[in-house]
């Protein structure tokens, strides 16, 4: 049997490994992961942040179920480098053999680099170990908590971390909240949203430093207005790749490991996949096109045919009582046409952005329900000038008919099915 | 079953005259049922009668006189009156004044205007509204029978074996009629029906046969008719004794072209063939035939039809001519007309003259007719009439080139306006407006149109300051100096002096006279067929003696030839505009208009135009429609459908400016009249026809009373507010128009698609919708009936314009009584297996009150079953 190592454990390993044992197995597989423990639902970890879950509850893929599978699992060990020369990953512990190698490292939080950065209580937000950090002190030993970072990350964390008792300021550089998937009146209904539970929001934040005493943080230093106090500082101001390993081994960089759209790496015997890698000029760190390349490296390690088509990706935040959702290029542009829907008294909003006859983009801030059909829609590029009238209100306001016509294949002769109806 | 506080009173709407059983609710509403002792309707009930309930009341009520538009006691307004007539006819004589008055006025309030005006101011200028509605059909019955007598009864219609229907929408315009020949016709499926009629209506539903005559040519249907019966050897020849002039009208009759009606041969011959071959025929006829320069005439041509098979006044036959209001036939019989006297006596005969003014002790009374409707606009235009005063009519919207009407009122000395409400155009111009009661108030008497009287009994009191016409016209009448002769202090002394100058009329052996009425218990009086003789008796059915009532004692066959309508199409005006009237309204709306039930139905003005004609035009099915006449123009909501002819428009008659910004369909009739009943031709004028050519369409649902400014409005009333229709031919500021619309109420919930020009808002105040407003650019596509349902509601997802999957837009609605909409009831035939009117009845109630609407179900069932049949 060919030997198939996968370096990290994440959501990407732990699905890519679910289709390879799917299929009859040619492979004898070794997995190594840095944290102590298999694959757990990182997506999951606000709702456990706020309480609303416990750990337990969010793994998916433990050191059992990969046993199962005939999986050498190597939790808890570090890999120290690869020899693609050689074919040897080499971990804290032992080097291997492989004939094929999966790098699946992800990313890591972006501590920005000011003043005060290494103080005791800045902690990013990106693992177990951070979220258990928040846990334990939130509300208990730290009640004063700035989050820096207004996107999705940090809007959950600061809602865990209210939730947990703690007074929490959003500090975010831009003008408005998750900008990179709302438009600015989305932003301002979430704004009001999260102030209203008692959140502060500090927008167009310029963050000079962050205060320390004896060590430890005690405040933040922020432009333009009174500093801030504060036991703990979570980072939550984007992501870093893990490409350490990639570079060291020799593998074509680009802003991450660079891969082909057989997620093929420089190295034609390593595949890379995730938040480490760079495809067609594009980075990933959401969870669905993450899990699409899981399964294009496990038919490509079975020997079949595949490649990676980058999709449209939707986001949902998941903080309880402020729904949101985007998908697409929801913020215009060139040739594009929105459809706006504001209601300030239900806090509901839309808009679906339009090309060429075509969703390409959608907001939505209150009623979520509808988000994941603005999203087929979106990728399934359909025609929507029959229904473009209520289209902002979403399918219940379709005409049945119309409506299974927008989703019908291209051969559908839809003109004449219409004409008979 | 009735109790104590059950009143037996008279519908306020068609000549039908059905009985109602009112009961007041102490709150000032009432509660509304059909008489089933009513000989007229047995209990039945149309839409519109079914919903009086909801017209009465105070809302839009005028409370006090207003003079000058400020309000005024009564003593100043009256003595104005009085002062301001008695000074224009020292100065200029009796002719300078005149009344205009109403068939919707009882018989008591005509009596004593008549009198007013012929014995005591001395001059005919007393026309009606019934002008516009039957003057050719008394003049017709005068030319042929010597007196305005219509021969028949109700119950002929369902004794009938064949029923004519000329010009004559009777399930929409009559619907009990409609319902009662609809009933027979369930019951004995050979009484065969023939619709005569350049539309197809709703009536045509229940027609074997339907003959789509071009417009102003039932002439000469006629009399190929008449040419037929005695060509197939029907003359009835022991009959003929009766009648003089058949030879004439027979040659006039054989020479008539019959190509010019555009009918099939086959449909006409079959027509001939059911009407030679049927003993009992009874022909209706209504304002198709009267509202023409030819209408006269064209009654005529049916009599003489009658007339030659000797079918008259004989069960289930006979002429029958139906009429439009409540009272038309109470003002023919006390004279209130021109050229009428009272109780069916000539002006132009001296003796006749002489016995009314005796009886009256009058001073005066006039030896020539007076102006007639058109014509006594015409005087008040050129400044002869100095002082007019209008009862309980609406001349601005109803009477012809009604533009000029406006103009002409304006530069009028002296307008007085008796009216319900100062709001209706003719009030706005009147120089004293006098607050009258209305329906729910008055008492008095009505007679319908096979000549019952019935009594209309008070219900309510009066709202506010208002008067009874009676009263108001006799205190004129005494502060103008006739203290004795207008000395009336109830309506039943005013009928009982009616009743005996009927008995000094019955001298001259006419038909009407109701002497043996002279004693009767005025408030317990029932339901009562004239004539009623000194002696009591009662005649049921005129003329099946041959005893006419001309000075020969004979009929008179008519000998008539073709007319053609007067105006002619031409380059510039190449459509011929028919008009009428539609199921849930009446009139110019001043009550049914005041009906959220009775305004859903059709709640937007509109033009019927043929599909053929509108691709021609370029006319949007759902788009505007700009109409031009000479006399004035009106914007109109398209409806494309095949059942008017190519070539024909047809608009209803009764948008105001109070409902919309263009509607007044008047303002396109040119004011042509028959020659000798002076009735206008309201069905024959010519227009041009364009697309409205509007940029933005607007649709608007409001809680409060908006006045919108553009281009076009027109708006409907709704449960607890309105609903609108809007648009424009110049851009629209958006924000402004929501803010005249919404009225700056609540926080506001928006839809926008800039790039297609939609707007939308919902205006939601305490958590509840007080007004949403749709603009785009194309004419709105929109589920309306939702939308108007969404006031008071708190879902701003309205702004969908549709209900959402699970909850089913009802459409259009069909059934006015219980609110049922089109889709609601297609979607119950076709998962229910529906198959008749009755099933649908059965599941939805759609149809099972005043049945109104059961012409509509059975086209929807047939529909159904045609798709069915194509599966």
């Amino acid at each position: 049997m060919k030997k198939l190592v996968v370096i990290g454990a994440g959501m990407a390993s732990g699905r890519l490994l679910e289709h390879l044992t799917e299929a009859t197995s040619q492979y004898e597989v070794t997995i190594f992961n840095a944290e102590p423990r298999g694959t757990y639902n990182r997506i999951m970890l606000s709702p456990v942040l706020s309480g609303e879950k416990l750990l337990d509850e969010i793994i998916t893929h433990n050191a059992e179920w990969y046993e199962a599978r005939g999986i050498t699992c190597r939790f808890g060990e570090k890999v120290v480098g690869i020899d693609p020369q050689s074919k040897t990953v080499f971990g804290e512990k032992g080097a291997t053999s492989y004939d094929k190698l999966v790098i699946a490292t992800g990313s890591s939080s972006f501590i920005i680099p000011i003043e005060g950065h290494t103080l005791d209580g800045v902690i990013g937000y990106r693992d177990v170990e951070d979220t258990q950090r928040m846990v334990d002190t939130a509300g208990k030993t730290a009640f004063d908590i700035v989050v820096i970072g207004g996107g999705l990350l940090g809007l959950e964390a600061a809602a865990g971390l209210h939730a947990r008792g703690a007074r929490v300021t959003v500090l975010h550089n831009m003008p408005y909240l998750m900008n990179r998937q709302l438009d600015e009146a989305a932003a301002q209904i979430l704004k009001s949203a999260i102030e209203s539970r008692g959140i502060r929001v500090v927008c167009d934040a310029n963050t000079q430093k962050i205060l320390g005493e004896n060590g430890k943080v005690t405040g933040i230093q922020v432009e333009g207005i009174d500093p801030i106090n504060a036991d703990l500082v979570v980072m939550a101001a984007g992501i870093r790749p893990n490409v350490e390993l990639g570079k060291a081994a020799g593998l074509e960089m680009g802003r991450a490991i660079k891969v082909n759209h057989s997620l093929q790496t420089s190295d034609p015997d390593i595949f890379a996949l995730g938040e480490c890698i760079e495809c067609n000029g594009e980075m990933f760190g959401l969870v669905a096109p993450i899990f699409d390349q899981a399964k294009i490296v496990a038919e490509r390690l079975l020997g079949r045919q595949a490649t990676f088509e980058s999709q449209e990706v939707s986001t949902k935040l998941k903080v309880t009582g402020c729904d949101l959702f985007s998908a697409g290029q929801f913020d215009g542009g060139e040739g594009t046409e929105a459809l706006v829907y504001k209601d300030p008294i239900n806090a509901n909003y839309r808009k679906v952005v339009i090309k060429d006859d075509r969703v390409i983009g959608a907001v939505i801030y209150g009623d979520t329900r509808d988000g994941n059909w603005f999203f087929d829609l979106i990728q399934a590029k359909a025609e929507i000038s029959e229904i473009r009238e209520t289209l902002v209100f979403g399918p219940a306001f379709q005409d049945p008919d119309l409506l299974s016509a927008l989703f019908a294949t291209e051969d559908t002769p839809n003109e004449e099915l219409r004409a008979i109806a | 079953m009735t109790t104590a506080n059950d009143i037996r009173s008279t519908c306020a709407y068609c000549g039908v005259g059905c009985g109602i059983i009112a009961t007041p609710n102490g709150d000032g509403s009432i509660t509304v049922r059909g008489d089933t002792e009513h000989p007229a309707n047995l209990g039945r009930l149309c839409s519109k009668g079914s919903a009086l309930g909801d017209t009465v009341g105070t809302t839009e009520r005028l409370l006090a006189p207003l003079v000058k538009g400020k309000s005024a006691e009564w003593d100043e307004a009256l003595s104005l009156v009085a002062n301001k007539f008695k000074a224009a006819i020292a100065e200029h004589g009796p002719d300078s004044v005149a009344f205009y008055v109403s068939g919707q006025l009882l018989t008591e309030d005509y009596y004593v205007a008549n009198k007013l005006m012929k014995g005591f101011i001395g001059s005919a200028n007393i026309d009606t509204n019934s002008r516009l509605c039957m003057a050719s059909t008394v003049a017709g019955h005068k030319r042929a029978f010597g007196t305005d007598t219509v021969p028949g009864i109700y119950a002929d219609i369902e004794q009938a074996d064949l029923v004519v229907l000329v010009g004559s929408n009777l399930a929409w315009c009559h619907p009990v009629l409609y319902q009662r020949l609809a009933s027979a016709k369930a019951e004995r499926p050979n009484l065969k029906v023939i619709n005569i009629d350049p539309r197809r209506t709703a009536t045509s539903d229940i027609a074997d046969l339907h003959l789509p005559v071009r417009i102003g040519t039932d002439v000469v249907l006629f009399n190929h008719l008449l040419a037929q019966i005695e060509e197939r050897s029907a003359i009835d020849a022991s009959f003929q004794g009766h009648v003089s002039g058949l030879d004439k009208a027979l040659e006039a009759a054989r020479e008539s072209d019959l190509s010019v009606c555009g009918l099939d041969p086959r449909d006409v011959e079959e027509f001939v063939q059911s009407f030679v071959g049927t003993e009992k025929v009874v022909t209706i006829f209504s304002q198709g035939v009267n509202q023409s320069s030819a209408g006269t005439d064209k009654v005529n041509s049916i009599i003489n039809c009658h007339l030659a098979t000797g079918r008259i006044g004989k069960k289930g036959m006979g002429p029958f001519s139906v009429t439009g209001q409540p009272n038309a036939m109470g003002g023919r019989e006390v004279g209130g007309l021109a050229n009428m006297l009272a109780c069916h006596l000539d002006l132009e005969v001296p003796e006749h003259r002489k016995t009314v003014q005796d009886f009256w002790k009058a001073e005066t009374i006039p030896e020539r007719a007076g102006l007639k409707a058109v014509d006594m606009f015409k005087a008040v235009a050129k400044g002869k009439i100095k002082a007019i005063w209008i009862m309980c009519t609406n001349p601005i919207v109803s009477l012809p080139e009604a533009d000029g009407i406006r103009a002409a009122l304006e530069a009028c000395d002296f307008v007085v306006v008796s009216d319900l409400s100062a709001e209706v155009e003719t009030a706005k111009v009147a120089d004293v407006v006098l607050p009258a009661t209305g329906w729910g108030e008055k008492d008095g008497t009505v007679t319908n149109s096979d000549r019952i009287i019935s009594r209309q009994r008070q219900l309510l009191p009066p709202a506010g300051q208002s008067r009874h016409d009676w009263d108001i016209i006799s205190e004129v009448g005494r502060r103008m100096g006739w203290e004795e002769a207008f000395s009336y202090a109830s309506p039943a002394e005013i009928f009982k002096e009616f009743a005996e100058l009927s008995a000094e009329c019955a001298l001259y052996g006419r038909d009407f006279d109701i002497s043996g009425l002279v004693d009767v218990d005025y408030e317990e009086m029932l339901p009562t067929r004239w004539p009623v003789r000194a002696d009591g008796s009662q005649t049921e059915r005129f003329f099946a003696d041959g005893a006419f009532f001309t000075p020969s004692g004979k009929a008179n066959a008519v000998s008539v030839t073709f007319r053609d309508a007067v105006t002619r199409r031409e380059p510039k005006y190449p459509y011929r505009l028919n008009t009428g009237r539609i199921r849930d309204q009446w009139h110019t709306m001043t009550r049914s208009g005041l009906s959220a039930k009775l305004s859903q139905h059709l709640p937007e003005p509109f033009v019927e135009i043929h599909p053929t004609d509108a691709t021609k035009l370029g006319i949007d099915p759902k788009g505007l429609v700009e109409l031009t006449a000479p006399s004035g123009t009106a914007i109109l909501r398209a409806r494309v459908t095949d059942k008017v002819l190519q070539g024909d428009l047809f608009v209803p008659i009764h948008w105001t400016d109070v409902f919309a910004s263009n509607g007044r369909v008047d303002a396109l009739v040119q004011a042509v009249v028959d020659p000798i009943s002076g009735q206008p031709e309201s069905k024959a004028s010519v227009v041009a026809a364009k697309p409205f050519e509007a940029i933005w369409h607007g649709f608007a649902v409001t809680k409060s009373d908006v006045a919108p400014k553009c281009d076009y409005w027109s708006r409907a009333r709704i449960e607890d507010g309105w609903r609108i229709e809007l648009a424009g031919r110049t851009s629209c500021d958006v924000e402004e128009l929501a803010c005249l619309v919404l009225g700056g109420q609540g926080e506001v919930v928006s839809y926008t698609d800039e790039a297609s020009g939609i707007a939308r808002f919902a205006a939601v105040d305490e958590g509840k919708i007080v007004g949403v407003l749709f603009i785009g650019r194309e004419p709105l596509k929109l589920s309306k009936e939702f939308i108007s349902s969404s006031l008071g509601s708190m879902d701003p997802l309205v702004l969908a314009g549709r209900p959402s999957q699970d909850m089913p837009d009802p459409g259009p609605t069909v059934c006015s009584c219980f609110s049922v909409g089109v889709n609601t009831i297609l979607t119950a035939i076709q998962e229910g297996g529906l198959m008749s009117v009755d099933d649908i009845g059965r599941a939805l109630r759609a149809g099972t009150n005043c049945g109104s609407c059961k012409p509509e179900l059975a086209v929807l069932l047939a529909q159904c079953q045609n798709l069915q049949a194509a599966e």
